[in-house]
């Protein structure tokens, strides 16, 4: 794309076959001002941490395929709809350039960009799914009839086991089990040797994976462009914008510690039960107990702490003073030691981990032994009640909290778990650990500053 | 405990320190005290320097890692042997050497580099875009797995919920069985639905199995694919906290409804209830019991189950317990599929999910020597899986003695003279002969089309 005054202008980028979907492909030559530059890339933004912000609440596919179309709406539909194809692939290119920079962006970027391309895809009608497929060249080939008919009992079981009322589709698509991952991991399709059983309407993920791989790659050359040549080349113009953006979101992650929220040692018990979420406390609480965690548990927790300002050696002590316990000092220093090093960036490729976010918890898979995970999702009920009680929890909040658990939105739960133990609202919802510890480090503080502030004022007896 | 002495030539005795014949010295039976011949430190380096220098099957490992990349073709890679990631444990009498990113250009440096180093574990990696050794001349993107086998890792520790019999590192032929059910339901599931030929199972020398998936499709995986294959295996959720770790909303999969009804409904059935006695004693009877989601269900078996035994009383209450669910008065909604509910939550393999998902994930070569039994990681044929003991496998000890006892043989193939050599020829047979021929045909037909393609293009 062409941000400078040049004359060509040509609105198709060779998907107008599919008008309303685009696949951006490439970037078309379009001429663009700046102000539409900046303002199509802030439309197109907000519609993607709104997505980003309603998966991690747990909102169900119904809700957020409405959500979706509120969005877009909202933010990028023009009357006219040439206007809208423009903004749309404007703004995805801008937005290209702001996140292609750090792989956490890049990461978010393409998360976002396919769950919208999903959304969007599911709601065209059949002939444009039709158009699209052959533009991505999916020359997958349709099952016949007979065929159908000797599988036909295994297909519709495997449906069946997804969904038990789904109504039996019968036009299915042969294709390579490597194609379509999720639909393998959820044991959604049928299985046989090396193929798997796409029903039509299940052809989304299909689409969704090949577009996320082409955006995906799109991305990788984009920021070594960017690096190698856009960046100087825009330094005035450009880039001031592009790191405004960037800046402009994503939520903090936690990776580096603000100076004031380093945490010692002896605090480190009182921390705990005061502002630790229930995940962190549970791990924190076995370790107590078993002098020992397996890798998930200590993965998690240890890059919490780190986050939390745990230094190196205080982190080193603490898990040593733990497990030492269980296996004795030596095999720690020469088991558990590395990986603790390996977390701060000091050993191996020196990747400083950042700590997990809920959703990444969240979606973790503990087993047998393992305590980390998210304890609104793997709990039992019982369990769930028991540990919460423990942390002050009862009455009504208890209820809401467990309601929040049935309807799997593990977040808002932690959210009021947080109001009901800290006796104060938390509007943005929990969406990391890190954020909740803070928060809560928060509200402790003003409270010490109120005391100090009451005391101050009160004359001298 | 005598001393072995390393043999020089076929045909000598080898002398005795402390004079008298060895097979004295214990009085125990000599099965026993194989088994209880477990060498260690000094001692281990030097059996495992007799091991390396007689018995380990380079040549075997060679052909099987190079995929048909020997240089004989002229469509081979040469590259590719050498750009493979070995890592050895090597122990000292204090210390534990660990050393990542070995690699060899040919068979003759890695037999000539662990006979040196004698490492007590050799753990295979992926191939890489370059030689690991020389990963640092190159740009860190420019280093990156690009094969690796599809791997995976069973433990029977990860079973410990569910076994009565035993628990940690010990297993018995009670408990054993999981690991055969683990190889029944997930190598059929691999040749069946994925569609893979060569498939390596491995003991891993104490107390589970690794499985190896060679073919190249397999090979190529990426690491969202591998991820996914561990996902479609994955049943068996939730951490030590979730009481109820299978679900089935709907009627099973037909992978899983195969491995229900060809394998985990007899074994659970006819093995499992009554070697653990899973109804004999209330706390086991509980947990059952804690899974089934209808409390009028649950307290009138548990009324029932009180008190005095009977005879064959597991499959009894097993019975019992089906039938209430079965029954047509109590088909609510979550009850419907409890019973395959409790037979996968019992026995349905546990993968160990990281080791599948990643591409650079180190995993013990087969052929080792495990430290903590002396045991070799021998293959494991799937299909005599049952027949499989893991306590009559051999011993480096006992390999070792087999040695001296047929010294006087006269042939310089010293796997003969052992019971390892039932396992290296398997290896050869079942698993590395039929994926060579498979790989030299796929470098046949690659190399047909690549000249065929450069013909085309000169056609102007």
């Amino acid at each position: 794309m062409e941000i400078v005054r040049s004359q060509r202008r040509n609105g198709s980028d060779g998907s107008a076959g599919a008008a309303s979907l685009p696949l951006y492909k490439s970037a078309p030559s379009l001429e663009v001002r700046l102000e539409e530059f900046e303002r199509c890339a802030i439309d197109r933004l907000r519609v993607l941490k709104a997505i980003s912000d309603g998966l991690s609440r747990g909102k169900k596919p119904e809700e957020m395929d409405n959500l979706v179309g509120e969005l877009w709406r909202a933010n990028m539909k023009h009357q006219d709809v040439d206007e809208t194809l423009r903004k749309d692939i404007i703004s995805h290119f801008a937005l290209r350039l702001v996140y292609c920079r750090e792989e956490e962006m890049r990461r978010w970027f393409l998360s976002m960009e396919t769950a919208l391309f999903r959304y969007r895809f599911r709601l065209q009608d059949a002939e444009a799914q039709k158009s699209i497929m052959n533009e991505l060249q999916l020359q997958y080939n349709v099952l016949s009839h007979a065929e159908y008919e000797t599988l036909k009992d295994k297909l519709i079981q495997a449906a069946r086991s997804v969904n038990s009322t789904s109504n039996p589709e019968t036009v299915f698509y042969k294709v390579p089990f490597e194609d379509v991952p999720d639909l393998v991991a959820s044991r959604r399709v049928f299985l046989l040797k090396g193929f798997a059983f796409v029903p039509r309407n299940q052809v989304v993920s299909l689409v969704c994976t090949i577009f996320r791989s082409n955006i995906s790659k799109a991305l990788a050359l984009t920021n070594r462009k960017w690096r190698a040549t856009i960046h100087d080349q825009e330094k005035d113009r450009l880039a001031p914008i592009v790191e405004a953006l960037g800046n402009s979101y994503l939520g903090p992650d936690y990776s580096q510690p603000r100076e004031c929220a380093e945490i010692s040692l002896k605090d480190i018990n009182q921390l705990a039960s005061s502002s630790f979420p229930l995940c962190m406390r549970h791990l924190f609480g076995k370790l107590k107990e078993d002098h020992h965690l397996k890798h998930g548990g200590r993965m998690q927790l240890g890059l919490f702490l780190k986050g939390v300002g745990l230094k190196l050696e205080d982190a080193l002590a603490f898990w040593r003073a733990e497990f030492s316990q269980k296996v004795g000092a030596e095999r720690f220093d020469k088991e558990y030691a590395y990986s603790i090093r390996h977390n701060y960036g000091k050993e191996g490729k020196r990747t400083d981990y950042t700590p997990y976010s809920c959703q990444k918890i969240i979606m973790s898979t503990p087993s047998t032994g393992d305590h980390h995970g998210c304890p609104f999702r793997h709990f039992s009920e019982e369990n769930l009640r028991a540990a919460l009680n423990k942390m002050g929890v009862g009455g009504r909040a208890m209820d809401d909290i467990m309601d929040k658990v049935r309807n799997r939105h593990y977040q808002l739960a932690c959210t009021l778990t947080f109001e009901a133990t800290h006796a104060a609202s938390c509007e943005t919802g929990i969406n990391h650990p890190n954020q909740y510890f803070v928060e809560s480090r928060k509200i402790f503080q003003s409270k010490n500053q109120q005391n100090q502030q009451n005391q101050q004022s009160q004359p001298a007896a | 405990m005598a001393s072995i002495v390393a043999c020089s030539s076929p045909g000598e005795v080898p002398k005795q320190e402390h004079g008298g014949d060895p097979m004295q010295i214990d009085s125990n039976a000599p099965e026993q005290r194989h088994i209880n011949r477990v060498p260690e430190g000094l001692l281990l380096t030097d059996y495992l320097r007799i091991y390396y220098g007689k018995l380990f099957p380079y040549m075997d490992m060679f052909k099987w890692l190079s995929y048909g990349n020997d240089g004989k073709h002229p469509g081979c890679d040469s590259s590719y042997f050498g750009r493979r990631e070995f890592s050895f444990t090597i122990k000292s009498d204090r210390d534990e050497i660990y050393l990542r990113f070995q690699s060899f250009s040919n068979a003759s440096e890695m037999e000539s580099t662990i006979k040196a180093k004698c490492p007590t574990k050799i753990d295979i990696g992926a191939v890489y875009t370059v030689d690991p050794a020389k990963r640092h001349a190159y740009a860190q993107s420019g280093f990156s797995p690009v094969e690796r086998e599809l791997i995976f890792d069973i433990d029977i520790t990860d079973y410990d919920d569910v076994r009565y019999c035993c628990s940690g590192a010990d297993i018995c032929s009670d408990c054993w069985p999981l690991m055969t059910i683990a190889i029944k339901v997930i190598d059929t599931a691999l040749r069946e639905d994925f569609g893979f030929n060569h498939i390596l199972w491995v003991f891993s020398g104490r107390r589970g199995v690794h499985c190896w998936v060679c073919d190249s499709r397999a090979r190529r995986l990426s690491k969202e694919q591998r991820s996914a294959i561990a996902d479609y295996f994955n049943v068996y959720k939730g951490g030590e906290n979730s009481l109820k770790k299978v679900t089935f909303s709907g009627p099973l999969h037909p992978s899983l409804a195969r491995a229900y009804t060809d394998v985990l409904k007899h074994y659970f059935e006819e093995k499992w209830i009554s070697t653990q006695k899973l109804f004999e004693h209330e706390e086991r009877f509980y947990k059952i019991l804690q899974l089934i989601p209808d409390e009028s269900v649950v307290s009138e078996l548990a009324g029932k189950w009180q008190g005095s035994r009977l005879e064959h009383v597991n499959s009894v209450r097993w019975d019992q317990l089906k039938h209430m669910l079965q029954s047509g008065s109590k088909k609510t909604q979550g009850l419907r599929r409890c019973i395959e509910e409790i037979v996968f939550s019992y026995t349905y393999p546990r993968i160990d999910i990281q080791v599948t998902k990643g591409m650079n994930h180190l995993l013990k070569a087969p052929f080792c020597v495990h430290p903590g039994t002396g045991r070799v990681c021998v293959p494991i044929d799937p299909n005599n899986c049952e027949q499989f003991d893991p306590t009559s496998v051999p011993t480096l000890s006992q390999l070792l003695e087999e040695l001296n006892a047929n010294a006087s043989i006269g042939t310089d193939n010293y796997l003969e003279k052992t019971s390892l050599g039932l396992s290296v020829n398997f290896f050869r047979t079942a698993f590395l002969e039929p994926l060579i021929k498979t790989c030299k045909e796929e470098l046949e037909s690659a190399y047909k089309t690549k000249i065929q393609q450069s013909k085309d293009s000169l056609n102007w």
